[in-house]
């Protein structure tokens, strides 16, 4: 309501992009093509109830649970569903496994395809021109300059996304974390972790 | 065919320089503006339709104009293909859309892809075992297709057999579907790029695969 009266009684220039998507929305609702009231829940549901946070909970049990981490490697969409996860671009999960010697990283060359169940939706850099160009020519260089140093003798795997499949990468279990529940090791889980552009 | 149509889309970002730098951005939020959220609410809801499917609604974006993909963000992206999508099945005019906005509404380019009446029989069982090798076919459709130029004409190895999905190229043009088995395929630094460095791998369907020995 606020930002309406403020709208009303400071009137701000309106950005051309602004202008399409409000008309666009407009008229699609005038012809009965969209329900933005049904639709806004879908959308609150994107923004508060899918993220990193459900990807965190994947990785602690795996990290807990050597019986889970074994159904996760097999089949990532069954055992992400054991938590209750799924949904749109979540039918065909596949979870690669950090070690000591594969560091594993995800793109999406082509679009940006990302595992929404687990990780939400993707962030501005991930959907970027120079992280989906740059990723598969010089991954190396690219993660260093991103703050993710990857020792010389650890393959680097690559996976583009660009056919069905989603992908989740699991993150070698951080030291100092040894007795720690499983609440507590979700907390440590990032997203950037999960994405292969961080190590913990 | 016309042989002097520009068929690979300025989308197909992969081993491209001149980018710069990837920017990360603390604390970042779903999204960063309302009218981000807006393109969310109205694709969703165009998505609920059913009036595109998953090749169709890729192929709107990649159709964008060049400058415009390179300048625009992914939800600019969104709001673009969704509107072509709209005009091009008449529910929606360019004339309407550009009245109400009060300005220019730019759309994507027209579809060069070709429709085909006969997508040909699915294909459930993989032609391809893990281990094999396999050559990517070298073409340069005029629609929509999911194999990365990067590939194109390279050498790798079947890493991973995946599900039987609906073809991207046909489906994007067609009324007809045509399923095939897709594959993970791990290709060498070296064969990518002709020097030393990490494998990349790639997810493709089994006709853009050709078997380098039949076992």
């Amino acid at each position: 309501m606020s930002a309406e009266s403020d709208i009303h009684h400071h009137p701000r220039a309106v950005s051309p992009i602004e202008a399409r998507v409000a008309a666009l929305e407009a008229l699609l609702t005038e012809k009965g093509i969209i329900d933005p009231e049904t639709l806004d829940g879908i959308v609150e549901h994107y923004e508060h109830e899918l993220g990193p946070m459900n990807g965190a909970k994947v990785v602690a049990r795996a990290w807990l649970d050597a019986g889970y981490k074994t159904r996760l490697l097999e089949n990532g969409t069954a055992a992400i569903r054991e938590l209750g996860f799924g949904g749109p671009e979540g039918d065909n999960l596949v979870v690669v496994a950090n070690t000591a010697s594969v560091h594993n990283v995800i793109v999406c060359t082509l679009c940006s395809c990302y595992p929404w169940p687990v990780l939400g939706l993707p962030p501005r850099w991930y959907k970027s021109a120079p992280y989906r160009a740059r990723m598969v020519r010089e991954p190396r260089a690219l993660l260093r300059e991103m703050g993710c140093m990857i020792d010389d003798d650890t393959e680097i795997r690559v996976w583009d996304s660009s056919a069905e499949v989603r992908y989740l990468v699991l993150p070698v279990r951080p030291e100092g974390t040894e007795g720690h529940g499983e609440e507590q090791l979700a907390g440590v889980v990032t997203r950037d972790s999960m994405i292969g552009v961080s190590v913990l | 065919m016309c042989s002097n149509v520009v068929v690979d889309g300025v989308h197909d970002l992969g081993g491209m320089h001149g980018f710069g730098r990837v920017e990360i951005e603390p604390d970042e939020p779903v999204f960063h503006e309302p009218w981000e959220r807006c393109v969310a609410v109205v694709t969703f809801g165009v998505f609920l339709t059913g009036t595109s499917n998953g090749g169709q609604f890729r192929h709107s974006i990649e159709r964008m104009d060049a400058g415009h993909y390179l300048q625009s963000s992914y939800y600019e992206h969104w709001a673009t293909g969704v509107a072509t999508r709209m005009v091009e099945l008449g529910l929606v005019s360019v004339e309407e859309l550009e009245a109400r906005a009060g300005g220019a509404f730019p759309l994507s380019g027209a579809d060069r892809g070709v429709p085909t009446d006969d997508p040909g029989n699915d294909v459930v069982a993989p032609r391809y075992v893990i281990g094999d090798h396999v050559r990517v076919r070298n073409w340069h459709p005029p629609g929509h297709t999911r194999c990365p130029r990067y590939v194109r004409g390279r050498q790798g190895t079947i890493a991973r057999v995946d599900i039987v999905a609906s073809v991207p190229d046909i489906e994007a043009h067609s009324a007809g579907r045509r399923s095939e088995p897709t594959y993970s395929v791990r290709f060498e630094s070296d064969e990518l790029w002709g020097e030393p460095g990490d494998p990349v791998h790639v997810d493709l369907w089994e006709s853009y695969l050709e078997p380098i020995l039949e076992r």
